[in-house]
């Protein structure tokens, strides 16, 4: 072992993975690298272990008949066997490529013929049974190893491997033949592929975006530097190692600093696992923090009111001062006292059973977050902040700097990075982290890549004053009035539906004089708040005519408004009136996709008369809509729907009251 | 059901892929009755080592009766009962539990209140042997014991995927999980010889599709011999080596799967005359 170190240590740059961990193996030999809990303990596995069985596994891989070059699928929860076999693949000088594992087999079909996959590793038996049901459209695949045998005792086919066997197999190899692996290292560079992640293909065919050892590192030492991670960081992977955010998190960044990773025992029991872990750095999608929060207001309520009555002033206490103080900017004394006592009753307890006790960086990425659900996090001491980013890109492109957090940006570039607008307001992206290409699809390569060498991400957005940048909407999407300004839909509907009074949102203003809105009411929340104040209603259509309700929504309206104007760029878009649709916008009628995204072009089609009635400032409007019934059967709703005007503010006004 | 499953289970559901052994309880020409009324009459049949044994039977039929007769609840008036070759006199339940007999029940049977770490532990009980004082104040053999089951009910909460539930009351689960956790702590007693009434009852298709799954490794992992009551028709013909049919305390068939399914007198007396 000893030569292997000095071997580790004479490798001049770190600039691939498997030279990293070698020398984490080399330096921090006993600290922690993976801990996975299993039969009810957390059993850990250091540096030197986790070195140990990677070169077991590449030899064991190499021994198979595995290449330099070749692809490696990687399928199943996050197990610290997986990430291993990723860090093996590389070792080898092999493309580790990595599958959602909740997909069917049917989904898998694609990416495993796309890649031209010889080799998988798979969790356990259900990964197994969809590798043999696709076996006849990837010929190809030549053998599966896996890495729980449970109920896989009578399968007899050839090509299936247990990872422990060819663990073991590597092991002696590894043993025998000392240099083999230690050559194979050597042979790597930083600008080979490191890893290829799969984009979802919400257009298209998913392509697969090929990324080097030296972007991942680029785009993980950058981060590294901004938040200041260092070895002592803990955190919990759990989301789909296909997914680029959690290679980044998981794998490239662990890799650089050399901090703990922390595998939970299975799907269900994260919430557990957090709350033992206490991760100092952790990463969710908004709809998580949504979850979380949600418990916690289900359980207040079912509190004594005593505690409701602390819970509600301390509450009021952290929105007043609470993202300020940590933000470390100036609060008066008494509010800083009030804030310390309620983190000794609330907030402290409540990080706690959060499992955010020991959070000092947090990110959200992945979809908008609401403004009173980043403000909750931040307010009671939780260092929640957003970044940008996208699989071409390492998931890195800007970053929320300490201190200096914006509900609605995203943050400044990020280290090394450099991004600039085009002039249809589109984001274009420069920097060590962007992809080598996109695996076989020279076109969409060359199309996604401008002539000086920039990505095009595709979105549009602005830097405002203090140069965050500020998202807005797809560049496809983005439009103009006829007045000049910009029409940004996408960024007015997110920011009406985060009302929980409003479900979805279309607006119109395209080549128009002012901006108009559809609006669908949430009908579990009206309902509520309806009931509350007596209000009868028959159901949805009902409700929705209701002027009680319509003066809520105009409220609502008219606060999107004051804040649009509030910002420079998107004043101009205020909206000018709205109506409420008499039905629900549904998949089935073809108004949304299926994962409930508005179906814009079709909607203007369906409801064009309502739509020019918005426009010609009409009071109401009848129309008459075919529906589909879920058992197919087509039905009629007819309605007179009342056109609301909304009030809108002048740009400099809204901005002194604001 | 059966087509959605991959080659080898098929295989091993119709015995296959496992070997079975020799029979390892005998029963011949059990009668049982409670006063006037007959609840068995003249009934034999065995059960092998490693196979999945099944009794239908419409309601009323003694199938729960002759489930308290293997176990020992129950003493039949007439006819032998072998248990591994050795004929049985009378017997009682703890004794069963001695010889490597667990069950579980229909009406389930935990401790409400408890965890489901307790209530698994609790089938650890007859392998227990420290003394009452040393396991309640933690002291000598019993901790290392302690930790001993500890592992094995681990084993088990890992091998039923109940992780998430692990600290949970029972009470506050939903019905499928716990008959999951009732067929926990009959494997925590390491049984070679599995008694289950019927398992599956008042679950929706899904949590029926995992109990069978359950179900099959437990007899292909631990080698379990299991002898299982079921109202589910589908059910059981998918998982089972042999089946035995009773009907009013009588045997009607007894065969593989497909000989009963063909049997005219089950037709008749069980899956009605519509099949």
């Amino acid at each position: 072992m000893s030569d292997r170190n000095g071997l580790a240590d004479q490798a001049a740059a770190l600039d691939t993975f498997p030279r990293l961990l070698m020398r984490h193996a080399a330096v921090r030999p006993d600290r922690p690298a993976m801990r996975e809990k299993e039969f009810g303990i957390w059993q850990t596995y250091s540096w030197a272990e986790v070195a140990r069985n990677v070169r077991a596994i590449a030899c064991g891989l190499a021994e198979l008949g595995f290449k330099r070059g070749d692809r490696l699928a990687i399928i199943g929860d996050n197990r610290p066997r997986l990430y291993w076999s990723v860090a093996a693949c590389q070792c080898l000088g092999g493309i580790p490529v990595m599958l959602y594992q909740d997909a069917v087999a049917a989904e898998m079909t694609y990416v495993l013929q796309d890649a031209e996959i010889r080799f998988a590793v798979v969790e356990d038996q259900e990964q197994v049974d969809k590798m043999l049901e696709i076996l006849p459209e990837v010929p190809i695949l030549e053998h599966v190893i896996y890495d729980d045998p449970r109920g896989l005792r009578h399968y007899s086919q050839p090509m299936l491997k247990g990872l422990d066997e060819l663990q073991e197999m590597g092991a002696i190899h590894d043993r025998n033949h000392t240099d083999f692996l230690d050559a194979e290292i050597d042979k790597g560079a930083s600008d080979d592929i490191s890893v290829m992640l799969y984009t979802s293909g919400t257009t298209g065919k998913p392509k697969g975006v090929c990324q080097t050892h030296a972007a991942f590192i680029a785009a993980a030492t950058g981060a590294m530097g901004f938040d200041k991670l260092t070895e002592q960081e803990d955190i919990l992977s759990y989301l789909p190692m296909a997914w680029v955010g959690d290679h980044l998190f998981s794998f490239a960044q662990a890799m650089v600093a050399g901090f703990t990773i922390n595998c939970p025992e299975s799907g269900d029991t994260v919430m557990t696992d957090l709350r033992e872990i206490g991760p100092t750095y952790y990463f969710a999608p908004p709809r998580v923090f949504e979850n979380l929060l949600t418990q916690v207001m289900i359980r207040m309520e079912d509190a004594s009111a005593l505690k409701r009555k602390l819970f509600a002033h301390f509450m009021d206490v952290a929105r007043r001062c609470g993202a300020d103080i940590l933000d470390g900017k100036s609060v008066s004394t008494g509010d800083r006292l009030q804030y310390a006592l309620g983190n000794l009753l609330i907030y402290g307890p409540l990080k706690n059973v959060l499992g955010m006790s020991r959070i000092r960086v947090a990110y959200t990425a992945g979809a908008a977050i609401g403004p009173d659900l980043f403000r909750f996090y931040r307010s009671i001491g939780v260092n929640l902040k957003q970044l940008y980013g996208q699989t071409e890109t390492c998931a890195y492109v800007c970053l929320q700097p300490d201190g200096q957090i914006k509900l609605d940006s995203v943050g400044k570039p990020a280290p090394f990075v450099e991004v600039k607008l085009a002039d249809n307001g589109e984001i274009l992206v420069k920097g060590p982290m962007l992809l080598k290409a996109y695996y076989k699809r020279p076109d969409a390569t060359a199309e996604s890549i401008n002539a000086e060498g920039y990505f095009m991400t595709g979105d549009a957005g602005y830097f405002d004053e203090d140069g965050h940048l500020k998202i807005i909407d797809r560049a496809k999407d983005v439009g103009k009035l006829r007045g000049g300004s910009m029409f940004a839909p996408n960024y007015i509907e997110n920011k009406l539906k985060f009302f929980q009074h409003i479900k979805e949102a279309v607006t119109f203003g395209n080549d128009r004089d002012c901006v108009t809105a559809f609006i669908n009411i949430d009908l579990e929340a009206v309902g509520n708040w309806a009931e509350r104040r007596g209000l009868g209603y028959s159901g949805y259509t009902d409700l929705a005519a209701q002027p009680a309700v319509y003066e809520l929504i105009r409220d609502c309206v008219e606060k999107v408004n004051a804040d649009l104007a509030a910002d420079p760029q998107m004043s101009g878009s205020q909206v000018k009136r709205f109506l409420i649709l008499h039905k629900e916008l549904d998949a089935d009628d073809g108004e949304l996709t299926r994962t409930r995204k508005v179906r814009r072009n079709f909607i203007a089609e369906r409801y064009a008369e309502l739509i020019e009635a918005l426009f010609e400032g009409k009071q109401t409007q009848h129309i008459e809509t075919v529906v589909k019934y879920e058992d197919g059967r087509e039905g009629r709703v007819s309605a007179d729907l009342r056109i609301e005007e909304v009030k809108t503010f002048a740009p400099l006004a809204a901005k002194q009251a604001a | 059901m059966m087509n959605d499953m991959p080659q080898a289970v098929q295989e091993q559901t119709q015995g296959t892929g496992r070997r079975i052994g020799d029979v390892v309880l005998d029963l011949q020409n059990i009668s049982l009755s409670f006063g006037g009324v007959k609840a068995l009459t003249d009934i034999s049949f065995n059960v092998r080592e490693h196979e999945i044994r099944s009794i239908i039977g419409p309601n009323g039929a003694g199938k729960s009766s002759m489930l308290n007769v293997i176990n020992g609840v129950y003493h039949p008036q007439e006819g032998r009962i072998l248990f591994r070759g050795e004929e049985r006199r009378r017997m009682e339940p703890h004794m069963a539990a001695e010889q490597g007999i667990a069950r579980t029940f229909q009406n389930i049977a935990l401790f409400k209140g408890m965890s489901v770490l307790d209530n698994i532990m609790t089938g650890r009980n007859l392998k227990m042997k420290s003394g009452l004082l040393a396991n309640a104040l933690y002291w000598g053999r019993a901790q290392k014991e302690e930790i001993e089951h500890r592992v094995k009910v681990e084993e088990i909460i890992d091998f039923l995927e109940i992780q998430d539930i692990r600290k949970t009351p029972v009470g506050a689960l939903p019905y499928g999980l716990q008959k999951r956790v009732e067929l926990g702590r009959a494997l925590a007693a390491e049984p070679s010889l599995l008694l289950l009434d019927e398992p599956m009852a008042g679950m929706n298709v899904e949590e029926k599709q995992d109990m069978c799954r359950f179900i099959l490794d437990v007899n292909d992992q631990f080698g379990t011999t299991i002898v299982l009551i079921e109202h589910d028709m589908g059910v059981v013909m998918d998982i089972s080596d042999r089946v035995v049919v009773l009907d009013y305390g009588k045997k009607i068939g007894d065969g593989v799967p497909e000989e009963v399914r063909a049997n005219e007198d089950v037709i008749r007396a069980y899956l009605g005359t519509s099949h």
